[in-house]
């Protein structure tokens, strides 16, 4: 008993200083290992190999797409389409401008710079695009056809997306007064030669 | 300067005030942490509690995000466990951190459990803390067994078709009994499914609320120490043991420095060594599960082996298997064959420390006996005999022995 006494009696006033630097240290110390513990977990649940080996670039012929005409591919599970675009199509896009939301593709995220122009594409003719809609994921149908529409009498071919009535023309500019405000996606692409173009990969010198 | 972080320090204490009312979470930490009194003598051996539920947590936190990504069929779930071990980032990491994880709960239970047979921590007034930690270790066992079978490969297969066969030894309803174990009329898909679902989910809770338990009924009798001495026998003014000091700080500090000591080494083993030559993952378990093809041997994993070692020494599949189950069974029994007044073996004869050294060696052998597929049968059964003996002799020789005089307080 006497041992704890005299302990309690003779101990020095406690080096606060030292404390301090001690705990400091040690929960520093501490808190980069818990940090360096947590990464491997957190890491774990990004997009596994065989995920990412699935989300590849895909390789897509067009050398049979006939002009007007449509392909679908999946890439990253979601539908790309490939359209070859007509001279007449791409004519009226200028036209069209006064009744787009954003005909200049002003928001830079919506397509590539190697995209951002009147024809949103690399050649005016191919039309590349992610073609879920902007506004809730739906896939929109492709109406190319000019002419009175039941959701527009004055409808000059586009996609039409039947989940809320979003409309886009020829280009994935979408329209004014329709729930979606954005144009469809203009995913990465380019083009290997005249007849194949790949989707997830950026033209040569294109970031 | 001061004016704002004192607002700050109100709208904290209020905070504070209002939960502690409704939770009582001071007086939680109190009772449990800053106020609960241990003896002050805790040596090496106190370690390994405290060590068992950091790798609870860690098996807990590890087996979750192996969930995640693991599929329980049979015909995915060994590609499952490939695919995470290339293909998820980390995944090898936390599959390494849950399969050797198994492994280090059984030897820091195993020594915990020694360090209790030791200091007689099951005596009155803690048999009831015993009792837990024995069922802690029934459905440990469970659990491990369960979760081995998961990765489909060939030992997870052939390892639950004979531990589950174990079964069909009770008289009269066995084969019943094994049949509705399985699911099938063989070790099959729902039988990896069931075992998925117990492992998972039903296990985890059974064993967290038993730690839960097992804790709650320590605290309410307090730690026994090296010495058996009892501490609250002697107190301050104040109502605290003199010999006892705060769990916190004093011995979070210290298994703090236990744990990182342990993870140093558990790192090791993860990073370098994850099949420990094949102790904790069995090469045989790489190759997917087939039915049509036995493996030439099957021994259990290094944790299992002593009672498997015990099933073999005897020639008789139910009573192999009735011994098999006392072998365990009779740990639940200890404090009450042990009749001696001592608690620590620092205070009893040369009797009780060549038992206990005796057992040790037989627990230890019949693990190596048990690994081996050609044991010679007498030592099984002299091993098997001595294991046994160390228990039902107990009460003679805790009886009979001249212990030596416990001090009153705790020696240093």
């Amino acid at each position: 008993m006497s041992e704890t006494e005299s302990l309690d009696a003779e101990q020095p006033a406690a080096d606060m200083s030292r404390r301090r630097l001690l705990l400091g240290t040690t929960s520093v110390v501490g808190a980069v290992g818990v940090a360096a513990a947590a990464w491997p977990f957190l890491a774990s649940l990004r997009p596994s190999a065989r995920a990412r080996i699935v989300g590849a670039p895909v390789e897509v012929f067009i050398g049979n797409l006939e002009p007007g005409q449509l392909a679908r591919v999946q890439w990253r599970g979601q539908t790309i389409g490939i359209m070859r675009r007509t001279e007449r199509m791409l004519e009226q896009l200028p036209d069209l401008n006064p009744r787009l939301r954003d005909p200049e593709s002003s928001v830079a995220d919506q397509q590539p710079d190697y995209a951002r122009n009147l024809h949103r594409s690399i050649r005016p003719e191919i039309l590349v695009l992610n073609v879920h809609c902007t506004h809730l994921g739906c896939v929109p149908q492709v109406i190319p056809e000019i002419g009175a529409q039941p959701f527009d009498s004055d409808w000059r071919g586009g996609f039409f997306c039947p989940c809320h009535r979003s409309t886009f023309d020829l280009a994935g500019r979408v329209y004014s007064g329709v729930p979606a405000v954005r144009n469809l996606l203009v995913p990465p692409h380019s083009f290997i030669d005249d007849e194949h173009v790949i989707i997830g990969v950026d033209p040569e010198g294109a970031s | 300067m001061a004016k704002p972080a004192s607002a700050l320090a109100k709208g904290v204490a209020s905070v504070n005030t209002w939960v502690n009312e409704r939770a009582g979470v001071d007086e939680f930490y109190k009772k449990h942490l800053s106020e609960y009194y241990a003896p002050k003598n805790f040596n090496l051996w106190y370690f390994f509690g405290s060590l068992s539920l950091l790798v609870l947590v860690n098996q807990l936190l590890t087996g979750i995000f192996l969930t995640m990504h693991y599929k329980p069929d049979a015909e995915t779930a060994f590609a499952s466990v490939e695919f995470i071990m290339r293909d998820v980032e980390w995944g090898w990491l936390i599959r390494y951190m849950h399969s050797t994880g198994a492994s280090l709960f059984f030897v820091v239970v195993y020594l915990h459990m020694f360090r209790a047979l030791m200091y007689g921590s099951y005596q009155k007034p803690r048999e009831l803390v015993w009792i837990l930690g024995v069922t802690i270790y029934l459905v440990l066992m469970a659990e491990s067994f369960m979760g081995y079978v998961l990765p489909w490969g060939q030992m997870s297969y052939w390892g639950a078709q004979v531990i589950i066969s174990l079964f069909g030894a009770v008289p009269y309803v066995g084969e019943a009994l094994v049949e509705w174990i399985r699911g099938d009329y063989f070790v099959a898909d729902a039988t990896l499914n069931r075992f998925f679902a117990l492992h998972v989910v039903a296990l985890p809770l059974v064993l967290v609320g038993l730690v839960v338990l097992h804790l709650a009924a320590l605290h309410e009798v307090g730690s026994n120490n090296p010495d058996g001495v009892d501490i609250k026998a002697k107190k301050d003014d104040n109502g605290r043991p003199l010999d006892g000091i705060p769990f916190h700080p004093y011995y979070t500090v210290k298994d703090i420095f236990g744990a990182a000591f342990f993870l140093l080494i558990a790192a090791f083993i993860i990073f370098f060594w994850p099949e420990f030559g094949g102790y904790f993952l069995k090469p045989d378990n790489f190759v997917e599960a087939n039915p049509l093809v036995t493996p030439d041997h099957i021994p259990p994993v290094w944790y299992f082996t002593p009672f498997y070692a015990i099933l073999q020494a005897v020639p008789d599949k139910l009573m192999g298997v009735v011994l098999m189950g006392a072998a365990v069974m009779i740990l639940y029994l200890v404090p009450w064959l042990d009749r001696s007044p001592v608690r620590s073996i620092r205070y009893r004869s040369w009797m009780s420390k060549l038992a206990l050294a005796l057992f040790v060696v037989a627990f230890v052998r019949l693990g190596m006996l048990g690994l081996s597929q050609d044991s010679s049968t007498f030592e099984l059964r002299l091993w098997t005999f001595i294991y046994f003996a160390f228990f039902i002799l107990m009460p003679i020789w805790t009886s009979f022995e001249k212990t030596k005089p416990v001090p009153e307080r705790v020696t240093s």
